[in-house]
């Protein structure tokens, strides 16, 4: 099912939703989102994409496995828990910096939490996502 | 105290399940990083183990939130005590896995989910919260699930899916019953409800949340009469898979029965008798149906279910003498489930098969690997001086004190059988002449290099080394359970230490 309204909406969706799925990554510390509903969004980005183009496509764009994302995130996660241990302080300790960072707002190590969980979220989805329709087209 | 490190049983395994999934395309560094990693892991909780034993409980606040409010991570010396258990079982399975597990199953990440299983049983062990455990017992629910059908064998998904189903039930059980003791308390932390319960009015649905407690558990552990989906399923994986569940996947049920009945609710005599009955006859069931069973892997699927009986014995009656023994067998009980599920894996290895009929002859042709198990067997059945002795004395001498004659009868009982059937697979397995099958399998064992044949051996040393360690060296032993039962009795001390008050 290759339309050519989709093919082309979806070229200008695909940076438009993984910005959006950023913004909602970033607002989640107080208000509704976070990684993890901001990396299905991402991930939707995706596989509009491979609905669109096709599933080849997807992923010669994508240039790498998308399950590489499942343990780069979960360092990401990790890290941001364990490093409040290194300084004394319970595991996941938050430590935030004094100001905000203009657009991004406030930075601190929930924010990288969430980030590891965005990528992981990626990762799960595309990868039960692409091989699912990988085994269907055969 | 607080301590800040005891998280680490629990990251170090996250960590190196990671590492192991970056490695994921290269099966034979991801052996030695899983070998190093519970290593490294046994020596930190052997360190964790000492500073607990010297200084007393240890807590840290997750987030630094203090309790109640936030996740409180508290070692005490039982939970360290079973932390240490699950490193050194870890540390077998993983060496064994070397080459006991198959390059297909590692191609699909066996190490990394061996480790996140880890990960989740330390968790389970160390968590304070007992919304926190469940979500722990959800870690290891999932992880298991996938090692248990790592392959895709069609028994193993038959296997499967009975664990799965019975074992998610459980959990909708278990967070009922949690939800019920929120909505009368009002708090999650174990230390904060074992003072909050006491002042709740409707004792009747505090009663009702403790049965489904003890029901959700129950199945997690297997006790009668729901039981029935182990030894339908622990059969079906491979033996390295099966020896991490059968040492270390019930006895979290168990773990969490104690914390939960000691902490929260303390039983009182209706319940007591309940879980004496049910002990009871979670002891003949599993016995008998050791007996009838032919194959090797389903007779200690059933002896695990018969010795689970000592262990909620222990629980039924609640003294000092009975919480001593019930923590010796825990221990005594891990080290050994374990070591038989890796002696029935080399001994595939060796004749291909698990069928006591097609069995034979063991003795002729590797007396020392023989008399290795012969250890193992002898503390299983609890000849004097080994590990499997001492609770037993313990227990008995508990249920003479408190006058539970059935008890007595079915530990006894129970004790003759388990000792009949290993007489009989030592006389099938190990003594009878090996029977002239015309498809005759190979031995993969002999043609091994010495390196494999090392790998799968030692293993079954160091766990038969631990046992016969809590054999003799008996009054060690017998000192942290009593102290165990001591702080399970009066557990004041355990929530000063998370709440910081008195």
């Amino acid at each position: 099912m290759r339309t050519i309204i989709l093919k082309t909406a979806s070229n200008y969706l695909l940076p438009l939703l993984l910005l959006f799925s950023v913004f909602i990554l970033l607002r989640g510390h107080y208000q509704p989102g976070g990684g993890f509903v901001g990396g299905l969004v991402a991930s939707i980005a995706f596989v509009l994409h491979a609905f669109a183009n096709g599933l080849k496509s997807t992923q010669e764009f994508l240039r790498y496995h998308p399950g590489i994302a499942i343990p780069i995130g979960l360092t990401i996660s990790l890290l941001s828990g364990v490093l409040p241990l290194l300084s004394g302080l319970p595991f996941m300790k938050g430590s935030w910096f004094k100001d905000p960072v203009p657009v991004i707002g406030m930075v601190g190590s929930p924010l990288f939490f969430d980030i590891g969980v965005f990528f992981v979220v990626i990762g799960v989805t595309l990868t039960i996502l692409f091989t699912i329709s990988e085994t269907a087209q055969e | 105290m607080t301590d800040n490190t005891i998280i680490l049983p629990v990251i170090m395994h996250m960590l190196i399940a990671v590492v192991l999934i970056f490695l994921w395309n290269l099966p034979r560094v991801q052996k030695f990083v899983s070998v190093a990693g519970s290593i490294l892991v046994l020596l930190v909780s052997i360190l964790m183990f000492y500073r607990t034993w010297t200084t007393g409980i240890l807590t840290t606040q997750a987030g630094n939130w203090q309790a109640p409010f936030g996740i409180t991570f508290v070692s005490d010396v039982f939970s360290s005590m079973l932390v240490l258990l699950a490193s050194i079982a870890g540390v077998a399975v993983s060496i064994f896995s070397i080459v006991g597990i198959r390059k297909e199953r590692l191609r699909y990440g066996y190490f990394p989910i061996l480790h996140f299983l880890l990960m989740g049983l330390n968790g389970a062990f160390l968590t304070g919260d007992i919304f926190n455990l469940y979500v722990w017992f959800e870690i290891i629910i999932i992880a298991s699930f996938v090692l248990m059908t790592l392959g895709g064998r069609k028994p193993q998904i038959g296997g499967g899916i009975k664990y799965v189903t019975i074992n998610l039930f459980a959990s909708i059980i278990f967070l009922t019953a949690i939800g019920i003791l929120y909505g009368l308390t009002g708090s999650l932390n174990i230390a904060d409800l074992s003072l909050k319960i006491a002042d709740v009015e409707n004792r009747g649905l505090v009663n009702v949340t403790a049965m489904l407690f003890f029901a959700s558990f129950g199945i997690k552990s297997a006790i009668f009469p729901l039981y029935f989906w182990l030894p339908a399923s622990y059969h079906t994986p491979p033996s390295a898979i099966a020896a991490i569940f059968a040492g270390l996947l019930t006895k979290v049920g168990i773990y969490a029965m104690l914390r939960v009945f000691t902490l929260i609710f303390v039983p009182d005599d209706f319940t007591r008798n309940i879980i004496i009955i049910i002990a009871t006859a979670t002891l003949l069931t599993g016995a008998f149906g050791a007996l009838i069973k032919k194959d090797l892997r389903q007779i200690f699927s059933y002896l695990i279910i018969s010795h689970i009986g000592y262990l909620i014995a222990g629980i039924g009656m609640f003294t000092e003498v009975a919480l001593t023994g019930l923590m010796f067998y825990l221990f005594h009980d891990i080290m050994v489930k374990t070591n038989l599920f890796l002696i029935s894996g080399v001994i595939v290895k060796i004749r291909g098969t698990v069928k006591l009929r097609e069995l034979g002859g063991l003795y002729d042709e590797y007396p020392k690997l023989s008399l290795l198990i012969a250890i193992v067997f002898f503390s299983l059945v609890g000849v004097p001086p080994l590990s499997g002795f001492w609770p037993k004395i313990s227990l008995l001498y508990a249920a003479f004190e408190t006058g539970s004659w059935i008890l007595i009868f079915a530990i006894i009982i129970s004790s003759f059988f388990t000792l009949y059937i290993i007489a009989r697979i030592w006389a099938e397995v190990f003594w009878k002449p090996a029977p002239a099958l015309d498809h005759l399998p190979e031995d993969r064992f002999s043609r091994m290099r010495f390196f494999d044949k090392t790998t799968m051996i030692l293993p079954l040393i160091i766990l038969a080394l631990v046992s016969v360690y809590m054999g003799i060296a008996a009054e060690n032993i017998m000192l942290i359970s009593k102290h165990i039962a001591v702080e399970m009795i009066d557990t004041s001390p355990y929530i000063q230490a998370v709440l910081g008050t008195n």
